[in-house]
């Protein structure tokens, strides 16, 4: 059977089994947008290619499947960069095909020419330059394969307009070929029972979980690895959702913005099972002096993890749900573990999660309070993001998605939440792209239609990818946006307001300006504005009620609001600042551990 | 004047690393890309075929100090096109480079750079009546000594390809090749 390269492209997708394509066309891609009418593949036309990128990557954060991008060659592909290097450092499987003006042409500086093969080096885990239409099956079996297997990340395919217009006779290659390509994937069983020995004889040991959890499908393995020891968990921020954040176990986020016990018990712990985490700067503060009395387990799939950061004294290059399976099935084999072993520990811990929790200055927002002038540059507005989160929380059904863009609503969302089942949460963690939560949640509704989608976003973050919004109205994929409008680029604030002694530089954006209302119904969606705390529960439950286009609702939230606890940048996580109101309690715990 | 392996004005800071790559477009950028964006220091590189066209050698001469060298290796080995990386150290190898230089060499010097070019086994390519162009292939700290020879007589220009190695024959146990598969 004879066919054109884009012809045999979207035949290599639909064998690929790709059920959605998010793209845009262009010149260069022009021939193989005409064999997308006929194929089985919806294709969901963006408004901008890095919307495309980021919707790839929350359909893939929801199903585990490669999200699939099609872009043009030049502006086209520069403009999906960013996706791609957000999908690198988040371990995101994602296949974009680019146009490429045609072979003869490469390197004149031709109209809408990139080198992006060269541009994404440094951002996708292996790119194609495709100069033969009949390596075109050969090509997308392998870039499927790399995106999807290992540790996984983005692939680009760069195909030149004369390879797809010309023909090939029409193959699928059985297997691929790849001999530098080798995945780790069995952990060693002598690596695994060291691992358990280590666990045998901590007595102040945390499990700290990370993406690599859910990249491997291994929540209910971290479950009972944690149940059968006892152990407490935390879940980096690519981890939330790997471990029920309701569990007696859960000590919630680590880092930089984590929860007082999960930043502590790390600090304090003799072990640390690294599950699939990297230790992340935001997680670890200050390198030399984090978790400094740990012993390291360090499970993870990429080998370059390994002593990366921290040298472990096990470590276990492999899935990190078989690799924790072995731990347990070691563990199995020996005496059985005491319960009582870990009682001192555990007390401790729980006096931490009591003590310190997450907090906020609840009182402002009791019923019938006053409620000052909303939103006014540098005044205190009533209405708390916290408060918000919470109202959400608990008004949405249990199985909604939450998606995130970058800053302190993002911060928020994590702390307030309350994650109970894996990939039911999608953000930017280790690129921390602003825009990200708007053109996510549509490829998490595209993945999972039957889930409530909700978006917290900041207003910083929706005015840089808000556009996609015509896209989620033409398509009719109702996703809805909460946005928490402080009218500032609140996390930029706060680093200024602590370190930069409160001299705010271009950071002010106005609540106002645009009118969030006003640009939600142009583009097709409900839009809403909440500025008092009575009214943020009408309002979810008249966005929960439409379930035909998307909504935004605009809540104007206290400016003046900071992210507690912090550790500051560079600094030790034994330098932890917590809530205003919390100080006292945080002097009482550090008298107690002296 | 055969090349030693473990040369003592080559710190240890320095480690070779032979890289079998496949012999497609762009490897080299990837290679270096990886060394550049992760802050690697390279200190010579050398490219070439293999007697297998499908692949082609890289040798690489790192900084040690710059990285643990268990990270450049691993982080290297992540590169879909690296097929095996061998790393030697420099007491387990046999280290050669080629070096080409012009020195300024008139009547009466003449005779003088010959008779050091002959000690060292090199090759005279070129002769003017004020200069003298020559080849010397050997180990890097045999090349270093006939450059500093060679200094006095003024170096009009002066190349050297970066080290190529393969390991010594009575190393070649385990240790031999750490190559990195599976």
């Amino acid at each position: 059977m004879e066919l054109t390269g884009a012809q045999a492209l979207v035949k290599s997708l639909e064998m690929q089994g790709v059920e959605v394509i998010f793209g845009l066309p262009g010149g260069a891609i022009l021939p193989v947008y005409d064999p997308i009418i006929d194929s089985s593949i919806r294709h969901v036309l963006v408004r901008h290619e890095q919307g495309a990128g980021h919707m790839a990557e929350g359909y893939a954060h929801v199903t585990g499947r490669p999200g699939v991008a099609l872009v043009t060659s030049g502006p086209g592909a520069t403009n999906i960069v960013t996706p791609l290097a957000d999908a690198y450092m988040d371990s995101i499987p994602l296949v974009c095909i680019s146009g490429q003006v045609s072979t003869g042409s490469i390197g004149t500086d031709a109209f809408q020419e990139a080198d992006i093969t060269g541009i994404t080096m440094g951002v996708t885990k292996h790119n194609w330059l495709v100069t033969d239409a009949a390596d075109i099956p050969r090509v997308i079996a392998e870039a499927f394969h790399v995106a999807t297997t290992g540790r996984p990340g983005p692939v680009l395919v760069d195909l030149p307009k004369d390879v797809a217009n010309a023909t090939m006779e029409w193959y699928w290659p059985e297997s691929v070929d790849l001999p530098g390509y080798r995945p780790a994937r069995e952990p060693e069983p002598a690596a695994a029972a060291a691992a358990a020995a280590l666990i045998r004889e901590a007595s102040r040991p945390v499990i700290y979980a990370g993406g690599g959890v859910l990249k491997s499908r291994g929540s209910q393995a971290l479950r009972e690895l944690a149940e059968a020891t006892g152990i407490p968990v935390v879940t980096t921020l690519m981890a939330r959702g790997a471990f029920p954040d309701s569990h007696p176990l859960s000590l919630g986020m680590p880092g930089m913005h984590g929860s007082y016990a999960a930043v502590t018990a790390m600090q304090r712990a003799d072990l640390l099972v690294a599950l699939g985490s990297r230790f992340d700067d935001r997680v670890t503060g200050q390198i030399a002096t984090f978790a400094p009395g740990a012993k390291v387990v360090h499970v993870d799939i990429d080998k370059a993890e390994i002593g990366k950061v921290r040298l472990p004294d096990v470590s276990i290059v492999a899935d990190c749900r078989l690799a924790t399976e072995a731990i347990l099935e070691a563990l199995r084999e020996g005496a059985p573990l005491a319960r009582e072993r870990l009682a001192a520990w555990a007390g401790e811990v729980a006096r931490w999660k009591q003590e310190l929790p997450y907090t906020y200055d609840r009182e402002e927002v009791a019923p019938g309070a006053a409620v000052a002038a909303p939103g006014l540059p540098g005044r205190p507005c009533l209405l708390k993001p916290q408060y918000v989160l919470e109202c959400l929380r608990d008004a949405t059904p249990e199985d909604t998605i939450l998606v995130s863009g970058v800053g302190q609503h993002q911060m928020w969302a994590s702390q307030f939440w309350r994650f109970e089942r894996p990939y039911s949460w999608v953000n930017s963690g280790g690129l921390g792209t602003m825009g990200f939560a708007v053109p996510a949640a549509i490829g998490a509704k595209v993945g999972r239609p039957d889930a409530t989608v909700w978006a917290v976003d900041g207003d910083g973050c929706f005015q840089m990818t808000a556009q996609e919004l015509v896209t989620a109205s033409a398509e009719g994929i109702p996703v809805k946006i909460a946005i928490l409008n402080n009218g500032y680029l609140g996390m930029v604030r706060q680093w200024q307001h602590m370190f930069y002694e409160e001299r705010y530089s271009e950071v002010y954006l106005s609540p106002d300006l645009p009118d969030y209302v006003g640009w939600a119904e142009a583009m097709g969606c409900v839009g809403l504005r909440v500025d008092t705390p009575e009214g943020v529960m009408p309002a979810i439950e008249k966005a929960s009620q439409v379930d035909d286009r998307p909504v935004v609702i605009d809540f104007r939230t206290d400016s003046m609001e900071q992210v507690f606890p912090m550790v500051p940048a560079g600094a030790s996580n034994d330098d932890i600042v917590v809530h205003p109101a919390q100080r006292s309690k945080l002097e009482a715990e550090r008298a107690r551990l002296r | 004047m055969s090349g030693t392996g473990g040369d003592s004005r080559h710190l240890p800071r320095h480690h070779l690393l032979s890289v079998l790559v496949e012999n497609k477009a762009g490897v080299l950028a990837r290679v270096a890309g990886l060394f550049s964006r992760r802050g690697y220091n390279i200190f010579s590189l050398a490219v070439a075929p293999t007697d297998d066209e499908r692949f082609s050698r890289i040798t690489i001469v790192v900084d040690v100090e710059s990285a643990p060298l268990e990270q450049i290796v691993a982080q290297l080995d992540k590169l879909v096109n690296v097929v095996g990386i061998s790393e030697l150290h420099p007491s387990e190898a046999r280290e050669a480079e080629l070096l080409l230089v012009t020195v300024g060499a008139d009547a009466h010097e003449r005779a003088q750079v010959i008779q050091l070019v002959g000690v060292f086994e090199g090759r005279i390519l070129d002769v003017s009546l004020t200069e003298i162009t020559v080849m010397l292939a050997g180990s890097p700290g045999m090349l270093d000594d006939f450059e500093e020879l060679m200094r006095p007589y003024g170096i009009r220009e002066l190349q050297r390809t970066g080290r190529i190695a393969l390991p010594t024959l009575g190393s070649r146990g385990d240790r031999r090749l750490r190559v990195l598969e599976g």
